[in-house]
């Protein structure tokens, strides 16, 4: 049953990527802007549930939505002030800003909490196992998988069924049409953005038990989630969807049966379907 | 106009380009000056020298051909463990050395670009990061033949040409990466103000029209990113002959993402951008990072956001606008 396990395991994980990742490929595909600062959004929502967990004692459940709302102003802010300039710039200045970033994040987030591991407790409910049917599945994955089932669920209803949903669809597929049909949207991207880099503060907040939180988590993560984006394809949710999964799972059971190949295996599988299909597996550019 | 007087015009063009300007001669004579004035610094010099021939390398294909690499390292790093293996293995001359790492560098470069020349955009530098990643993670899980995380142990140079010992004081190894500095300087100053150098501006300006006005993009891109890649192993291999240790950090995301803040920093697509950018960097580092190591990430980032929205082509481009302004 050990199969059961390591195939959970790697979707759990894979459902992290998702949530990391989801933001940045509607935010690739609808503006085409390459922002590689997209994990430290993500780290600051960490860094939120740590900081309010340790030092003002809230519950672990209770900090979640304020990393969301935390790293979701904070991209707003740079948005407003510094990305817009850059939407028509060529992909080599968005890259050097947006690294540039990351770069003073990272060096911020050791500055204020030091370069250790951040450690995170979990409230007895989420810790240890449950067993189905003779397998034990974490309940922390099981919480991870919820969580990430639930907000996929909204996030397709809302894009297929609201007015909000049918206007980024437009965006997406063509922003000069949806501009000339009076849709606005650079409004429609700031808060696509801010949803976006807010799921990200959300999984770096889900993120503290799993992988753990250091400021290298800016760019650890940004190599994980450019994979599942370019996999997957900019601007589909279901295509993050299936690379987080596959991208997730084949990470764990490729450490887990052939741990001395390590990273190996994704950064092949990633290289391999480029080659396959350059704009990702659900891809239409 | 005749098709002739064009013809003749492009050749007087590209003359005007390649003639030596003043500024050059002294920049070039400015380099001797370590050896006079900081004869305790020669080490950090001759690691500027190999760090700008690496810049240089990825001007090549960055600032000409617009290929945007976050990968170059893979390169940087193939080279180094080339001379590295070999003087372990028993063949310590550094010349034959230098001239083996390129080749091995150049070969595989010229595999890599079969593929890079098939994509533009997000692709591109998924694919070059990829390719970077990949290799590091080879040569870490591979450590009977590279050592891993501990670095290649057991380098040892010969002499150069015989005679100069690698000493102490870094006085070979600075003279060595100058000379092996300049003379690569003088055939990318070659290559870039050819009509092969043009067709490669042509290409980062609009690869479409060039490719309908019968120039074949990818060729071009072929050749000049086996180019760059050579020349990024001979920057490899040169580090590990002068400081007869191979680190697995040769191969890191970290030094591909440095280099290119050089370069920009320095003025990507200008032949002096990768130099002056290395310089300033690897002595603001020198200085810097002695008082707070990990703080000076957070002046790289500063840089960098500083000069996406205010110098768009980098301290050269700056200065060249200001003297155009002047006049």
């Amino acid at each position: 049953m050990a199969i059961v396990g390591v195939l959970f395991d790697g979707f759990a994980y894979g459902m992290l990527l998702f949530l990391l990742s989801m933001g940045l490929s509607v935010t690739l595909g609808m503006m085409n802007f390459v922002n590689l600062a997209h994990c430290a959004f993500a780290m600051l929502g960490g860094y939120v549930t740590v900081t309010l967990m340790n030092r003002l004692e809230w519950p672990f459940i209770a900090t979640l939505p304020v990393a969301f709302v935390a790293a979701a102003l904070a991209s707003v802010l740079f948005e407003r002030t510094l990305y817009r300039r850059l939407y028509r710039a060529s992909d080599l200045d968005q890259v050097l800003l947006t690294i540039g970033i990351t770069f003073m994040s990272v060096a911020a987030a050791a500055y204020v909490y030091g370069t250790v591991q951040q450690p995170v407790q979990l409230p007895s409910y989420l810790r240890g196992y449950v067993t189905i049917i003779g397998v034990n599945f974490s309940a922390y994955r099981l919480f991870l998988v919820g969580i990430s089932l639930v907000i996929t669920l909204v996030l397709v209803l809302a894009l297929e069924r609201t007015r909000y949903g049918a206007q980024v669809r437009a965006a997406v597929d063509n922003q000069r049409m949806a501009r000339g049909l009076g849709i606005d949207v650079d409004g429609i991207f700031a808060v696509t953005f801010a949803l976006g880099s807010g799921l990200a503060g959300l999984g770096g907040a889900l993120a503290i038990d799993i992988v753990g939180l250091d400021p290298s988590f800016a760019f650890t993560f940004l190599i994980y989630v450019l994979i599942v984006v370019s996999v997957g394809g900019l601007g589909s949710i279901g295509g993050s969807f299936a690379a987080a999964s596959l991208i997730g799972i084949t990470d764990v059971a490729g450490k887990y049966y052939v741990p001395e190949l390590g990273a190996f295996l994704i950064y092949l599988v990633m290289l391999a379907v480029l080659m396959w299909r350059p704009a990702g597996l659900f891809g239409r550019r | 106009m005749s098709t002739d007087t064009m013809a003749l015009d492009a050749r007087r063009h590209i003359a005007r380009q390649i003639r030596w300007r003043p500024a050059e001669v002294i920049f070039w004579l400015a380099t001797l000056l370590p050896f006079v004035l900081f004869p305790t610094h020669l080490v950090l010099a001759s690691q500027i020298a190999i760090t700008a021939l690496f810049a240089l390398s990825l001007d090549l294909i960055l600032g000409y051909a617009g290929i945007v690499s976050l990968g170059h390292a893979a390169f940087f790093g193939l080279g180094a463990y080339t001379a590295g293996l070999l003087s372990k293995h028993g063949w310590g001359e550094p010349l034959s050395g230098l001239v083996l790492s390129a080749l091995v560098a150049g070969i595989v470069g010229f595999a890599a670009s079969l593929v890079i020349a098939r994509f533009r955009h997000l692709a591109l530098i998924m694919i070059t990061l990829g390719m970077g990643l990949l290799l590091h993670e080879a040569a870490n899980s591979a450590s009977w033949l590279t050592g891993g995380v501990d670095g290649l142990q057991g380098v040892k140079m010969w002499q150069v040409l015989g005679q100069f010992r690698f000493d102490l004081y870094g006085y070979t190894a600075y003279s060595y990466a100058l000379a092996v500095l300049f003379l690569s300087f003088l055939l990318v100053r070659r290559i870039v103000h050819s009509p092969f150098g043009l067709a490669l501006r042509g290409i980062r300006e609009n690869s479409v029209r060039m490719t309908a006005i019968g120039a074949s993009a990818r060729a071009h891109v072929r050749k000049v990113y086996t180019i760059s890649a050579a020349l990024a192993g001979v920057a490899g291999a040169l580090l590990t002959q002068t400081t007869s240790t191979v680190s697995l950090e040769t191969l890191g995301f970290q030094r591909s993402a440095e280099v290119l803040v050089m370069l920009v920093l320095g003025g990507a697509g200008r032949l002096y951008g990768g130099l002056v950018g290395a310089i300033i960097f690897m002595s603001a580092r020198d200085q810097f990072s002695g008082i707070t190591p990990l703080y000076w990430y957070f002046w790289i980032g500063t840089l960098l956001v500083a000069v996406v929205l205010f110098l768009p082509n980098g301290i050269l481009g700056g200065l060249a606008r200001l003297r155009w302004r002047r006049r």
